[in-house]
């Protein structure tokens, strides 16, 4: 099977799968005052091809995984426009939400909550199918054939409840759940994060050989910068609920443009002793997303930051083809003003 | 590592370990069936039930049938094991036919409310915001009354009755048992597979059918489970109030309360129909705990 | 603090309020129509034309919950079909009698519970936690008023040690405390309704101590060198909210358990009252009696979360 033959492709292997335009979600925050709002995704945008990998990377708290739920339309956005292969979701002539979920499916970290504790997993994996209008016994069928696909002996497994599994298990369950009813699109929120470092190299590596078997597309969400480089071919960097970079996998983490990205590569210890590191290279708290720093969001935590960061807020530079590498800081904008940009 | 690797097969670490798949239920049994005292007072609580199915073939003489001159008779009188009432009818055959009533008004209520209040509190729960603050808030109401309360002033104002008692004692226990529903609801209803299936684009009671259910129905079994003593000790208090049964029915609240006029005369007597009472809600209470424990697996 | 209050105070309005419409619609709930529960059998037309203008009994729910609302709000709760007394005075008149059973088994009652449930809670797993875990399943089981009548039976009937029924010769105008005569008719309805929660309190603050010993302040309390009695002290002070939580609630169940404990010791409180009027189908008096006792109880649970927030400040936050 490859892109071209797929029939659910409308637009062809050019036309982006997924394009998100300006997306916004603000929660009202809680206890704060009535105004406060927590503003977890703002304003992003970004496109995301037929066939590639983009991860999403960032601390904790930056709005990934409420960007991921508003992909999915788990939550309604505030603002924005989704396109998926160019029909706008939920618009009046374009694809409908359920439609989309046909065609998009997510995969979440484990936890103890992924799965449902009284049922055995094999009913878990069958739900997505029956609900999609087959009979029980078809959709437990194609459950069972979707465990193997993911090394789980579906006799062995697929009887079992949640609890009798280890973690990888049930991360091959959930990957399963999630390719039971066929999607185009996969979203990776923490997929790996809560595994073992060898388990987690045997999921990733069952993650791209079902992504070759199924032709399928990617977003995969983590804050282990060396878990997004192993598997993305393009990266997305976001902070405070912006995105602050993004470009070619091998470009970000060879020569980062942001400063906050410099830094989250800079916090990785390295191995090598001679290339330990001096300073702390992100210091302070990440500032709360609740009334979020004015201009640049990366302002009070930057060694460069000058006035105009905190006047006016950089745009994301001119995104043009798919290998485009940009980013969101003044220092790249000649006409910005800061002492730094380039000239 | 390969990274064109083919579908890999079951990974060495990954093996299964040699126990028996049982699963949540198989699990709750296997405990039950190795707790001696919940087995113990679980067949009390068998023994009591088929006492009330089979009181006309154990019991010795007619509970309805009245002599004058067999009043008030002490244990052992002329065949009377335990002697007789206060219109002469055999005080065993009445408590034998009295676990009716009893155990009638302890489950009846708990059932309905289990149905109702349930169902209520699983659609406050999943259902969130408006809907649920509308129930919720209706439920604080009724919970702001002391349940005995609560009980004797529905029942007082429509009047004794055995359905007047249990229709009041289901009012009461409605409350709570939508309190139990809501909060299980409201906390299955955040974690990551409803989510999950939510993203399936299932419908929201086809989620709710298959994902809450299974999830809430365990909590709101354990608290049926503990309100049927309650529900036993209510109502048998209603019946001594002369709400709930009325005579000449045979019930052990009502037995009480009219065997008291005589507690001069036949004390022993007296003090039996509470005693069954009392065995009866305790039996109840411990194997509603031998539950409870059994059914509070960690997953 | 004092928004705290404020806040909490709020809160209790919309529950008196919804309180006040279940009572309110009691005598809807009884058979018949609402005039004729609420009036004598052989009231006359005038009585009937007048109570029926008076309570709005031909305008629609609302108003006439509003009307009552009114009468009630200026103590009028109606009259009592029995008695023909004002239903106001019947109840407080009771109620005073109520409170002084109450007043004396509260205190025992929490006390006896506390000391239970402390004792087991510091030996979990002990043959005193045994102990007092089954003394407090045997507590719940019970129907407190049997446990009255068996009182009955052994001190009153079996040794005549005690008064059975009643209030005392006298009767409940001249009852005074202070005489034997008098006092020795309150022992066995108060140690009968002292008995009630006596089960639930032990329970809850043997699981309370518990899980605090459990804690690890408990651990650097006792590495300091200090004494066990100490840490107890320590112990007991961190586990007293929650259970003051369940104290309060057990208060209002006294109130309402009441009505059995006083009808098996004709004790003429609201209780008794309440278990007259039942009989007597005296729907005004049930329902001034259920107003009252009601609003007891919101108040009591009202004060328990206040004094709870002043113990516990982590209780104001949330």
């Amino acid at each position: 099977m490859s892109a071209t033959a797929d029939q659910r492709d409308i637009g062809g292997p050019a036309q982006p799968l997924l394009i998100a335009r300006n997306l916004a979600k603000h929660f009202a925050a809680r206890g704060a005052s009535k105004s406060a709002r927590v503003r977890a995704v703002d304003d992003v945008s970004f496109t995301l091809f037929k066939g590639e990998t983009l991860g999403i990377v960032g601390e904790s708290g930056c709005g990934k995984s409420t960007l991921a739920r508003l992909l999915l339309h788990l939550i309604q956005r505030d603002s924005g426009e989704l396109i998926f292969d160019g029909e706008p979701v939920g618009a009046p002539r374009g694809i409908t939400v359920a439609a989309l979920r046909r065609n998009v499916q997510m995969v979440f970290q484990d936890s103890y909550s992924s799965l449902n504790p009284r049922m055995p997993v094999q009913d878990s994996v069958a739900f997505g199918p029956f609900v999609h209008g087959r009979r029980k016994s078809e959709a437990r069928r194609a459950a069972r054939d979707m465990l193997v696909k993911v090394g789980l002996n579906p006799d062995l497994f697929g009887p079992r409840y949640p609890h009798e599994l280890s973690g990888g298990q049930k991360q091959r369950v959930n990957i399963a759940r999630a390719l039971a009813i066929e999607p185009r699109m996969v979203i990776l929120d923490e997929a790996v994060s809560a595994l073992d470092k060898s388990v987690e190299a045997q999921v990733l590596n069952l993650l791209r050989a079902l992504k070759q078997q199924f032709n399928l597309t990617y977003l995969f969400i983590s804050h282990d910068l060396n878990v997004v480089r192993y598997i993305s071919d393009r990266v997305l960097v976001m902070y405070l609920g912006r995105v602050v970079e993004l470009g070619p996998s091998e470009a970000i983490f060879i020569q980062p443009l942001h400063p906050y990205t410099r830094a989250l590569l800079g916090s990785q210890p390295s191995m090598d002793p001679a290339h330990r590191i001096e300073q702390p290279p992100v210091t302070g708290d990440p500032p709360s997303p609740i009334d979020p720093p004015s201009g640049c969001r990366f302002h009070p935590r930057c060694p460069f930051a000058e006035p105009v960061c905190a006047q006016r807020s950089p745009e994301l530079g001119a995104w043009r083809e798919r290998d485009s590498h940009v980013a969101a800081c003044h220092m790249l904008d000649p006409a910005s003003g800061h002492s730094k940009a380039m000239q | 590592m390969s990274q064109t690797a083919a579908l890999p097969a079951t990974f060495a670490d990954e093996t299964s370990p040699a126990e028996r798949v049982r699963g949540y239920w198989g699990t709750v049994g296997y405990r039950l069936r190795h707790d001696p005292v919940t087995l113990f007072f679980g067949a009390i609580v068998l023994l009591i039930v088929l006492m009330a199915i089979f009181a006309p073939l154990l019991a010795p003489f007619d509970p309805y049938k009245e002599s004058v001159v067999l009043r008030l008779k002490p244990w052992g009188y002329r065949g009377h094991t335990l002697g007789t009432d206060e219109l002469g009818r055999d005080l065993l055959s009445r408590l034998i036919y009295g676990a009716r009533s009893s155990l009638l008004m302890g489950l009846v209520p708990v059932a309905i409310a289990t149905f109702l209040g349930g169902t209520l509190g699983v659609i406050g729960g999943y259902a969130g915001r408006r809907v649920n603050a509308v129930i919720m808030r209706t439920m604080d109401v009724f919970y702001a009354f002391p349940s005995v309360l609560l009980a004797v002033a529905i029942s007082g104002a429509m009047g004794g009755g055995m359905v007047n008692g249990m229709t009041a004692l289901a009012l009461v226990f409605i409350p709570a048992m939508c309190r139990v529903a809501e909060t299980a609801t409201a906390q299955v209803r955040s974690l990551d597979f409803i989510e999950a299936a939510r993203a399936t684009g299932a419908g929201t009671l086809t989620i709710v059918r298959y994902h809450v259910l299974g999830n809430v129905l365990g909590p709101v079994f354990i608290y049926a489970s503990s309100l049927v003593s309650v529900s036993i000790l209510l109502a048998s208090g209603l019946s001594f109030l002369g709400l709930g049964v009325k005579p000449p029915t045979p019930d052990w609240g009502l037995m009480l309360s009219t065997l008291r006029q005589s507690i001069y005369v036949v004390p022993l007597s007296c003090a039996l129909p509470g005693a069954a009472i009392f065995v009866t809600s305790i039996c109840f209470n411990l194997v509603s705990d031998g539950i409870r424990s059994a059914m509070d697996v960690r997953l | 603090m004092l928004a705290y209050i404020m806040r909490r105070m709020l809160l209790a309005i919309p529950i008196a309020f919804g309180v006040s419409v279940v009572c309110f619609s009691l005598v809807y709930l009884a058979p018949g129509d609402p005039l004729s529960v609420i009036l004598p059998a052989d009231a006359t037309q005038e009585m009937v034309a007048q109570i029926r203008h008076a309570y709005g009994f031909d305008r629609p729910l609302p108003v006439q919950y509003l009307f009552w609302l009114g009468h009630v709000l200026t103590g009028d709760f109606g009259m009592s079909i029995a008695t023909r007394r004002p239903v106001i005075l019947e109840v407080t008149g009771a109620l005073s009698n109520t409170f002084m059973l109450t007043s004396f088994a509260v205190p025992l009652a929490f006390g006896l519970g506390y000391a239970m449930g402390a004792l087991a809670g510091c030996f979990p797993g002990r043959a005193v936690d045994r102990l007092v875990t089954g003394a407090a399943v045997v507590g719940v089981s019970l129907p407190n008023y049997w446990l009255g009548i068996v009182l009955v039976i052994i001190f009153a009937v079996e040794f005549m040690a005690l008064p059975a029924t009643g209030m005392g010769p006298k009767g409940s105008a001249q009852f005074s405390l202070l005489r034997w005569s008098d006092a020795q008719y309150m022992i066995l309805p108060v140690v009968t309704l002292a008995l009630i929660p006596v089960g639930i309190i032990a329970r809850t603050t043997r699981a309370a101590v518990a899980e605090v010993l459990n804690l690890d302040f408990v651990t650097t309390l006792r590495a300091k060198g200090l004494s066990e009695i100490a840490v107890i002290r320590h112990v007991l002070k961190n586990s007293a909210p929650q259970v003051l939580a369940v104290m309060g609630l057990q208060f209002g169940y006294l109130m309402g358990g009441s009505i059995l404990i006083e009808t098996v010791f004709t004790w003429p409180g609201s209780g008794f009252m309440l278990s007259k009027a039942i009989i007597n189908r005296d729907i005004p008096v049930l329902q001034g009696t259920i107003l009252f006792l009601s609003m007891i109880f919101v108040a009591t649970n009202l004060v328990v979360d206040l004094l709870q927030s002043m113990i516990d400040p982590r209780i104001r936050r949330s």
